[in-house]
């Protein structure tokens, strides 16, 4: 798992990375109550604004770690958006891209360097 | 508001209890605030609706004015019938400038002691953004007439939540004397207190003004009681947004009239007759015809919360007015809103669309409040 400094985590599995906010972010945004992910079929590149994350405060956009076509967005966050809370990092899932550039990847935080990242906030 | 980052935040009596309770502090009105505690918005939002919530409000105003005629002399800068407000009662209103557009909403009363005595002109509670402005405007309307004294050594605690009252009445049993909008001076906690049945909150509640140097010990011994937890700004917005009342500054503002406001309670009627306040014929205007605009109560029906600043169409698709607060309602679990739209769109019902991020999505007008007031109008 990979990490942005904008708290985004990402996987890759052959072409197919899989992309949700981090436990940090998370915690940070409290109680999630609405998630806008990206539509199947859109592309974008890393640094894209590409879906929301709502808590009861306030909207925060999830920029895109990755370039790639969004090939899958997780149905279970339209009805129960506080999975994102419960699980940040496995089933809150936000979407699953089909990777152009794998080094785009190779060029991000891995966990040690994203907690020490996290100590300088 | 403008933050001007060279100046340095103020601190309440209460900024170091914020801190050992692990709030998240944010810029707010000048001041360092808690805008939520460890519980997060969401848990301390439904606490407040199910048990009790404490928050500091201390960067409100608070000042008394004082003169010959005080009440008389007020009523020349808001709308309200302040001649005929009792001892022991407080009213809403709003600062009006000459064209009738809302300076600031804000809270004027005649505290008493159980006995009537201790009546001293009007104590008055104003937004802690617009403070200074209200001040220097009432100063320069009311000279000579009125002197204000501002009550910078106290704090203003709210406790709020259906037991609220139960847990002051502990410590005070003298408020539970009191109804919605009843304001005493008692003795509690061995300190003088303002005390007003009242909030923000559509829970019932009291709001307590206490001496700085007691805040500390008032605010620990309130929180130590089980049925309280402290309620950051976070959930304050929440919790005013679903009672449907207007925040300064968003709702209202200089271009705003009471009228359109949905705020016409505010005027009354003798002061309706009189036209004697600022800006008094846009409002006879506006209550005879009916305004440009008028705040409506939206549920968004689908899809993301609408927030301050989307757009409001009709159902032909055509924008007609804006979201001037809007967010998540943890009670109706959706998006709520505050609008102006023109008034051939404000009957509860009217299907009207919000425009987020692009995307029209369903809402309808629905009636103020969007959760019920529970505000003690008897006792026993």
């Amino acid at each position: 798992m990979r990490f942005t400094k904008d708290h985004e985590w990402v996987v890759l599995e052959g072409d197919i990375a899989t992309i949700g906010i981090s436990a940090h972010a998370a915690e940070q945004l409290g109680d999630v109550v609405f998630v806008e992910t990206p539509e199947v079929g859109k592309t974008v590149k890393a640094g894209d604004s590409f879906a929301v994350v709502e808590s009861v405060k306030a909207a925060s956009d999830v920029y895109a770690p990755i370039g790639g076509e969004v090939v899958d967005a997780n149905p279970v966050l339209g009805d129960a958006p506080e999975t994102v809370n419960a699980d940040p990092e496995n089933g809150g899932w936000f979407a699953k891209l089909k990777v152009a550039d794998a080094s785009e990847y190779e060029a991000l935080m891995d966990r040690a360097a994203y907690e020490t990242f996290l100590q300088t906030q | 508001m403008p933050t001007d980052t060279d100046t340095p935040l103020k601190t309440t009596p209460l900024t170091a209890a914020h801190i050992a309770l692990g709030a998240r502090m944010v810029p707010f009105a000048g001041y360092s605030m808690p805008v939520q505690y460890p519980d997060g918005v969401m848990k301390e939002h439904l606490w407040t609706r199910e048990h009790a919530g404490i928050f500091d409000v201390s960067h409100m105003g608070q000042a008394r004015l004082r003169g010959v005629a005080p009440l008389s002399a007020f009523e020349e800068v808001v709308p309200g019938d302040y001649i005929g407000l009792k001892p022991g009662r407080q009213k809403y209103s709003v600062l009006l400038n000459r064209t009738g557009g809302i300076v600031d909403d804000l809270m004027a009363g005649r505290p008493v002691t159980a006995l009537g005595t201790g009546d001293d002109g009007l104590f008055v509670v104003v937004n802690g953004a617009c403070k200074d402005g209200d001040f220097r405007l009432i100063d320069e309307e009311l000279a000579g007439q009125v002197t204000i004294e501002r009550l910078e050594n106290r704090a203003l605690i709210a406790l709020q939540g259906p037991e609220a009252a139960a847990v002051f009445q502990h410590y005070a049993p003298a408020a539970a004397q009191m109804v919605f909008m009843d304001i005493r001076l008692m003795t509690a906690f061995g300190v003088d207190l303002i005390v007003s049945r009242s909030g923000y909150t559509g829970e019932d509640g009291y709001e307590i003004s206490v001496p700085a140097a007691a805040a500390d010990d008032v605010w620990n011994i309130l929180l130590s009681d089980p049925r309280v937890r402290p309620i950051g700004l976070g959930a304050r917005d929440s919790l005013r947004l679903e009672a449907g009342l207007p925040l300064y500054g968003h709702d209202l503002d200089e271009t705003v009239s009471p009228v359109e406001a949905g705020l016409t309670f505010a005027i009354n009627k003798n002061r309706r007759e009189q036209r004697d306040f600022p800006g008094a014929s846009r409002i006879a205007r506006e209550l005879a015809e009916d305004p440009a605009r008028v705040k409506v109560c939206l549920r968004v029906l689908e899809g993301a919360p609408a927030r301050e600043g989307a757009e409001v169409a009709d159902a032909t698709g055509a924008v007609v007015g804006v979201v001037t607060s809007g967010g998540y309602s943890p009670v109706l679990k959706g998006g709520i809103a505050l609008a102006f739209v023109p008034p051939a769109c404000k009957a509860p019902g009217t299907p009207l669309k919000v425009i987020v991020r692009g995307k029209p999505q369903a809402a309808e007008v629905v009636t103020s409040p969007f959760v019920p007031h529970r505000y003690v109008r008897n006792v026993g």
